[in-house]
């Protein structure tokens, strides 16, 4: 992804960088697809045991959640600042744009490792100490998909927090230059982890919240 | 940086190194070349083992446990190691950028990195084989796959996820290099239909394969954690991780056809010295299966419960999608009418292709229909059906693009009258293998059995018999191949007298392709019977 170099089997740089953003944008549709399948069998399941599931969800911690989608929206709203302040050619900008974004992406997995410390103490997770005679089989179906969905999201966050990290740092150095497609691949990547977000939010924890 | 005039991909470098670190196209192809006769002769082995069980109604070599494991590895091994990656990896890794004029495809290390999770996934998934292997079938239906079977499970489903992430990188690299990397002139309407039936097939591997991939992570969290996900006993619902399976693992047919068909479209033209009939038709055609494709999961699932009116939307829907692949064969049969044929080994395949998919394709429609389907499900009817479109459709194809595509890949010309006699010996083998399972199936003889009445031996016997000859026409290739590379008489830059970009230059190509990024002025497949009028050189 050197934004200089030109590969040797492009012709113009403009088109390097054309392709560098399909790319990204085909491997968003892989992802797309990848949660895509884990919501579609969660959402099977929430059809299915429709009060269950609700019953589930209010056990999840929605004050956190909340707090949660605001750290993450904000931290995408950080993140477009870094390329919007990159493309126009500030240095200093966009590095502590990014820093905001990292930090903001911690502070996120801060706050769902607190979740999952609290769901612990619960007797919530599956397979380490749910309380089966407490809960019934339906909240653990819920809670699998939980961990499951909020876990590769995080995985996710966390690869993304890496790749701001390094980003910001080849930007503080002078090794990056505007007009390379880098900073902006990464700024796709990070508001889909974000977007993944906007999904699994309303459909994990505010099921049944409005009654 | 131009190579001097006489260098190959092949002698460019030449130390091991240069070979597991290439970035080159060619050489990944090569690398894939090898990986998948690899993986092909480890499923055939076991292809050989089930034929000489089945010639005893009961136990020949083993145990029923043991016959179970060998199906498994027989098809895990087939779909996920030989099938899905065979043609897309080798022939579209070699052709696909020479045939848009490109120097390479969109992400050369991605290519590199794609051959390396396919090995660590073979690799992996060989280990759980020699381990002791699994029983479950490559389909991995709960809640057996999670709760009962007593195999290395966990290992194989593993390394089929690891493989996923190679099929998925793939595929994105072609579409990307399809877009954004065909020569000046080269226009969507001027590429070969090889290009376009791979893109086609690329969208699925992007498509379909996450879903794979998300469903086989679920089957690990419940095996290993033995939570409850799918399991009836712990609440869930197995016949949603068969809709998740198929929906992936029916669109892989079509991964495993579509390129085949794409080989067909280029070798039929050139064999009959006319131009493709109706190349929108196949072009479409091609794109219409690979979306229909994504809509006809259900008519694995007719007898496992799910609601009738969605078993007659996915018969409806399975018909729809047979009218596309009738049309590419109208259209195929129509090129050769009036064509100047030469019986070359790549047209004898093409031949073979053709027929055979023919018969996998109206006994495909046989099972779209739901009474019918009812009656043979889970049969050597269905065992036939696939074989037919999987190794008389998709092998053939592959078997047709090697043997046209040999003399640009090796710079060595193969001995015609060997290479025409495989031909002819896999297509007999193949049909005395493969036709007396539908007489058997339709007599109600089930799959995955080792043991069975005594009437139904004779149908097996003749199936085991058509399996030596089968294992012959596909032992030949290696002997003659190996005596071309050798021996072989030096190819010139266009053996065959076909049109496209990638006869434009030598045989084997230099490392860059071509010395100066070509320029097209015109549509493929410009033949006219007997006098190709686009020959290399002819390209600006």
């Amino acid at each position: 992804m050197s934004d200089r170099a030109l590969g040797f089997q492009y012709g113009t740089l403009a088109q390097q960088r054309e392709t560098a953003t399909l790319g990204m944008w085909a491997f968003l549709a892989t992802e797309v697809l990848f949660f895509g399948a884990l919501i579609a069998a969660y959402l099977n399941y929430r059809i299915w045991f429709g009060q269950e599931f609700i019953a589930a969800a209010s056990l999840t911690k929605v004050v956190l959640g909340t707090a949660n989608t605001a750290v993450l929206l904000t931290s995408s709203a950080c993140m477009a600042m870094a390329v919007t302040t990159f493309d126009a050619g500030s240095k200093r900008a966009p590095v502590l744009w990014l820093s905001a974004t990292g930090l903001l992406g911690l502070v996120f997995i801060v706050i769902k490792a607190t979740e999952w410390w609290l769901e612990y103490q619960e007797h919530l997770v599956p397979a380490l100490n749910f309380d089966l005679a407490r809960h019934g089989g339906v909240a653990e179906i819920f809670f699998v998909f939980y961990f499951c969905a909020t876990g590769l999201h995080a995985l996710h966050l966390l690869i993304g927090i890496s790749l701001v990290t390094w980003l910001a740092v080849r930007i503080g150095s002078g090794r990056l230059q505007p007009g390379g497609s880098t900073t902006r691949l990464i700024g796709l990547y990070w508001h889909f982890v974000d977007i993944v977000w906007i999904f699994l939010f309303p459909l994990i924890y505010l099921a049944g919240r409005n009654a | 940086m131009h190579a001097p005039r006489e260098q190959t991909y092949l002698s460019a470098t030449v130390d091991i190194r240069s070979w597991l670190l290439t970035t080159d196209h060619k050489r990944i192809a090569l690398l894939y070349f090898a990986g998948i006769t690899f993986f092909f002769f480890i499923g055939g082995i076991a292809a050989t083992l089930i034929r000489f069980e089945l010639i005893t109604p009961g136990p020949t070599l083993g145990s029923p446990d043991f016959y179970n494991r060998l199906f498994t590895m027989h098809g895990i091994i087939m779909v996920w190691f030989f099938l899905i990656p065979s043609i897309p990896t080798t022939m579209g890794n070699f052709i696909l950028p020479m045939m848009i004029g490109a120097r390479d495809l969109a992400f050369p290390r991605l290519n590199l990195a794609s051959w390396y999770l396919y090995m660590s996934g073979g690799l992996i998934t060989i280990a759980a084989l020699l381990l002791g292997g699994l029983d479950t079938g490559w389909t991995f239906y709960e809640p057996y796959s999670t709760f009962y079977a007593t195999g290395y499970v966990i290992l194989a489903v593993f390394g089929i996820f690891v493989a996923g992430f190679s099929s998925i990188l793939t595929g994105l690299n072609f579409i990307v290099t399809v877009h954004k990397l065909r020569a000046p002139g080269m226009t969507w309407y001027r590429l070969p239909v090889f290009v376009w039936s791979t893109y086609a097939t690329s969208i699925i591997l992007v498509l379909a394969t996450p879903v794979l991939a998300m469903t086989l992570l679920m089957l690990l969290a419940e095996r290993v954690l033995h939570v409850g996900i799918f399991s009836p006993q712990l609440g869930g619902d197995p016949i949603l991780f068969q809709h998740m399976f198929w929906f992936y693992s029916h669109p892989a047919v079509y991964i495993m056809i579509l390129p085949s068909m794409g080989v067909i479209s280029e070798v039929v033209p050139v064999f009959s010295s006319k131009p493709l009939f109706g190349y929108y038709f196949v072009v479409w055609c091609s794109i219409a299966i690979a979306a229909i494709g994504f809509l006809v999961w259900g008519h694995h699932m007719f007898v496992a419960g799910q609601s009738l009116y969605a078993s007659l939307a996915f018969s409806f829907l399975s018909y729809l999608v047979a009218v596309p692949s009738a049309i590419k064969v109208f259209n195929w049969i129509a090129t050769m009418h009036e064509g100047w044929i030469r019986f070359d080994a790549p047209m004898l395949y093409a031949f073979g292709f053709i027929g055979l998919f023919t018969i996998g394709g109206l006994t495909g429609l046989m099972l779209a229909a739901l009474a019918v389907d009812v009656h043979v499900t889970d049969t050597y009817f269905v065992v036939a059906h696939f074989h037919y479109i999987m190794v008389g459709g998709a092998v053939m194809g592959f078997f047709a693009g090697l043997h046209y595509w040999w003399p640009k890949i090796s710079g060595r010309l193969y001995p015609d009258y060997w290479a025409r006699f495989a031909a002819i010996l896999a297509f007999f083998g193949f049909n005395l293998t493969f036709f007396p399972q539908f007489i058997l199936g339709y007599l109600g003889m089930p799959r995955r059995y080792q043991s069975y009445p005594p009437e139904f031996q004779i149908w097996h016997v003749l199936s085991s018999a058509g399996a030596s000859i089968l294992a012959v026409g596909y032992a030949l290739p290696i002997f003659y191949f190996a005596w071309s590379i050798l021996r072989g008489p030096r190819a010139s830059a266009n053996p065959w007298g076909a049109t496209g970009l990638e006869w434009t230059t030598r045989s084997p190509p230099p490392p860059e392709n071509f010395a100066k990024t070509p320029t097209v002025v015109r549509p493929p497949y410009q033949y006219d019977r007997g006098k190709p009028c686009m020959q290399a050189g002819d390209v600006r």
